[in-house]
């Protein structure tokens, strides 16, 4: 019954998406509040109805009703609690249930938290948003109904991919699809002001947050999945410039510009015909990449979807959107008031090139992500890209924004002096200095650019700490007035200083794991030691043990330093019995400056095991670095200034007398 | 309305600047760093040049996983029906890598006409078939239409 009860909220949902796609679109234009208002209640009521579609869904799964074929084909009896509900959203029904759940949450919120929006703009953001739910549920409903029945129903499941069964992984989707789904709210707004062909400072202040929010769910949702890929895979790697993470990386790097650029939308009331382009592309790159990770054109552990008329249902999806919100942007754009004038050095300046580089980033990174398959559409070979383009193009081109987003706070809007800037951060320069004298000294790594991006890494986390000495005058002023400068700066500075260390140490942390990384293979014995970057590695003992649901070979592996033992390590070869199918888990120690990292392959004791052992140096950073770009992000979020419904009445307070320039927000 | 004509002269010649700047380092990386996809067929055919990274598939041949003793290399041959190809790696072998499994290896042919494997794909799923090495399959007419038909992806 609870099958019926979820399809049938489905199917009112997508009713309800209809009337809030129309009525209050039609609302707006003739002006009518109560038409508009019909948005809000729409939006919150439709929320509710797929809650409770999703919640029919999630307890099938929690109580295995076999009779329905999406259970079947996905869970079974025996598997733990965890990925039972995980389960629910580890296939293509289930996911798309959940890419709509977030859809709706957003409006919902929109709707909820709106109240100081102009109505006709609500209205219009919400109808966009119900067009964009509306087409998803349809291609639910008609192609991939997740409560599809299978009767007579099966004593048993066929179980969940084991490479899924990963507590990282089980919430990786919910996180992406926030920040994923979560950016329809920045392009709902763009197409609302379009319609309006209004842009000001105001719409750039209600759209901040909610691109900052759904920026926060993408940077951890990303940081799970290559954590996941890092101690799942087993190859000792967390990024492989892969199709897939590639679909989820481009819309991040078009949100972090977007969410630049929005800066100097409500700052100056510049860049608005290009930050509104932005938003739309952002989006169009989200959906984009739901189309190739759903599609079935690439084949990966995400391709749930193989069926050819998904694909084409999404592929017309996504031209109705990116094609439609372009060809309003092209109607409307050229009517948008131009805005504030700057100089090329000046705060707009900096993050005008902030945007330029992160938006050409992403278009390489489109590029090597999409190449292959035009090639093999126009059967001129098959072709892969690998890491070494995206090392060659995304590299370089991200160079400048490292180096230009620690100078960028220093400059004042409009006309600023760099010398200045620099001046001010000699320290963070000489660190820089001294950082990439001692890796091309003491490291044994070959070549320059290993030693440049350290000195990277360090003049971003030193150059963001020195801006923000700057800006409470630590040093400069008696330390009674920096404290109380201290408690003076607004939320939104402690966020942006938070998020920028936090790239730094994500900087640090891929160094790390690729030029700095040693590695060793070998067969070892039961006894056998092998030494790798100075940590002794002894293979203690293979055993077989039996877990919830699979059985495994565990070796254990016991970690020394200069002879002294201090940890074990436990890798382990999976097979699940079910899915019949075997994983791989790596066995890792961190000292949080370093991992320790073994595998274990195939073997037997009397020819002993392929053993595979790594020393990463810095990898938890990336991780590290993402979360706290992250929290940085949530810092900014309960900036005052940004609290829905607060517009412009910004530094009423006397902290505005700063002789550096006006703090840029949370970027 | 002067200064604000010139300030939009010098963002669009930045923007074109950079595009033209990331577009010219993108072909750069092209040229390097595409990686082809052969059959065993046309490596015995001497499409691949020696030396060149290259990606080639097929199926595991049955019997012909051969470990090294006393080392991490694994020997084991690649066939599409038509040719093989063998193949050697050093490291440890992908969870679902097993015969007559589907399977891509990035590596390197070397002049005695052996391919050194740096990477082997043999991902996620037992149904689950690379589609080049359908492809492959098809092209040397060795594709068995019915119970084994795969590309699938089932699941994963």
């Amino acid at each position: 019954m609870t099958a019926e009860l979820g399809h049938f909220a489905l199917v009112a949902a997508f009713v309800l998406a209809a009337v809030q796609m129309s009525v209050p679109l039609w609302g707006a234009a003739k002006g009518d509040l109560g038409l508009m208002e019909l948005a809000r209640t729409t939006a919150i009521g439709q929320f509710l109805l797929i809650i409770l579609s999703f919640a029919a869904l999630v307890n099938a799964f929690v109580v295995s009703d076999f009779s329905v074929l999406n259970v079947v084909q996905n869970s079974h009896s025996t598997k733990p609690l965890l990925y039972k509900i995980s389960g629910a959203w580890g296939n293509h029904e289930g996911s798309l249930l959940l890419w709509v759940l977030i859809l709706a949450l957003f409006g919902a919120m929109v709707a909820a938290f709106g109240r100081n929006l102009p109505p006709s703009l609500r209205a219009r953001t919400l109808s966009v948003q119900a067009m964009i739910a509306f087409g998803f549920m349809a291609f639910m409903i008609f192609t991939s109904n997740p409560f599809d029945r299978s009767l007579p129903a099966p004593a048993d499941g066929q179980g969940l991919n084991p490479l899924l069964q990963d507590p990282g992984l089980a919430f990786h989707p919910p996180f992406l699809y926030f920040g994923y789904v979560g950016l329809s709210i920045a392009f709902s707004f763009a197409v609302a002001a379009l319609i309006e062909g209004k842009v000001d400072a105001a719409w750039a202040c209600w759209v901040r947050p909610w691109t900052l929010a759904a920026w926060c769910g993408l940077t951890v949702g990303i940081g799970l999945g290559s954590w996941w890929a890092y101690y799942e895979l087993g190859w000792g790697g967390f990024w492989f410039w892969d199709p897939v993470e590639n679909a989820s990386f481009i819309p991040w790097l078009c949100a972090t510009a977007l969410l630049h650029s929005a800066i100097v939308v409500e700052k100056r009331d510049a860049l608005k015909s290009w930050t509104i382009l932005l938003a739309i592309i952002a989006f169009s790159m989200s959906l984009l990449g739901t189309f190739l990770v759903r599609s079935g054109v690439l084949t990966s552990v995400h391709a749930f979807a193989t069926d050819p008329e998904r694909g084409v249902f999404i592929l017309a999806l996504l031209g109705v959107a990116i094609g439609g919100s372009l060809t309003l942007y092209a109607i409307r754009a050229p009517a948008l008031q131009a805005g504030g004038l700057f100089q090329p050095i000046s705060r707009e300046g900096g993050l005008l090139l902030n945007n330029l580089f992160l938006s050409a980033a992403a278009g390489t990174v489109l590029l090597g992500t999409l190449y292959p398959l035009f090639l093999d559409v126009l059967d001129a070979g098959k072709v892969s890209v690998g890491p070494p383009y995206f090392n060659a193009t995304f590299g370089p081109l991200m160079a400048p924004v490292l180096v230009a987003m620690v100078i960028g706070p220093f400059l004042s809007w409009k006309r600023a002096d760099l010398g200045h800037a620099l001046i001010r951060l000699w320290m963070a320069l000489a660190a820089a200095a001294i950082a990439i004298a001692l890796v091309l000294i003491y490291s044994g790594v070959k070549g320059v650019l290993p030693a440049l991006g350290v000195g990277a890494a360090v003049w971003i986390i030193v150059g963001t700490l020195v801006e923000f000495a700057d800006r409470i005058k630590l040093g400069r002023a008696p330390l009674g007035e920096s404290v109380r400068r201290l408690r003076r700066q607004p939320r939104s500075a402690y966020g942006m200083t938070t998020a920028h260390i936090g790239v730094g140490l994500v900087v640090a942390g891929v160094l790390g794991a690729t030029v700095f990384k040693t590695e060793s293979i070998q067969v070892m014995r039961p006894g056998d030691t092998v030494v790798v970057a100075g940590y002794g590695f002894t293979l203690d003992r293979v055993e077989d043990i039996r877990g919830a649901n699979y059985v495994a070979e565990r070796a254990v592996f016991r970690l020394s330093s200069d002879g002294v033992e201090f940890a074990a390590v436990n890798a382990e070869r999976r097979n699940y019995p079910v899915e019949r199918q075997q994983t791989t888990e790596a066995g890792i120690h961190t000292t949080w400056f370093a991992d320790l990292y073994a595998v274990v392959g195939e073997g037997d004791s009397r020819n002993g095991w392929t053993t595979r052992i790594y020393h990463n140096p810095l990898v938890p950073w990336i991780w590290l670095g993402t979360i706290v770009m992250a929290i940085g992000g949530a810092i900014s979020l309960t900036d005052r200034r940004l609290r829905i419904g607060a517009p412009t009445t910004r530094r009423a307070k006397g902290a505005a007398s700063n002789d550096g320039p006006v703090p840029a927000g949370a970027d | 309305m002067r200064s604000r004509k010139r300030q939009r002269l010098w963002l669009v010649s930045i923007g074109v600047l950079l595009l033209g700047g990331a577009a010219a380092l993108a072909l750069t990386a092209f040229e390097d760093n595409l990686v082809f996809f052969h059959s065993p067929s046309d490596l015995k055919a001497g499409k691949a040049e020696v030396g060149q990274l290259i990606r080639i598939g097929g199926l595991v041949e049955d019997g012909s996983i051969a470990r090294q003793p006393g080392t991490a290399i694994t020997a084991f041959r690649v066939t599409d029906g038509a040719a093989t190809a063998t193949v050697t790696y050093e490291g440890i072998l992908p969870d679902l890598f097993r015969e007559g499994q589907g399977v891509v290896v990035r590596g390197r042919l070397l002049a005695d006409g052996a391919f050194q494997g740096v990477e082997v794909l043999a991902k996620h799923d037992e149904n689950y078939m690379p589609p080049e090495v359908a492809d492959a399959l098809k092209k040397s007419g060795h594709w068995k239409m019915g119970e084994d038909a795969p590309p699938k992806g089932a699941g994963s």
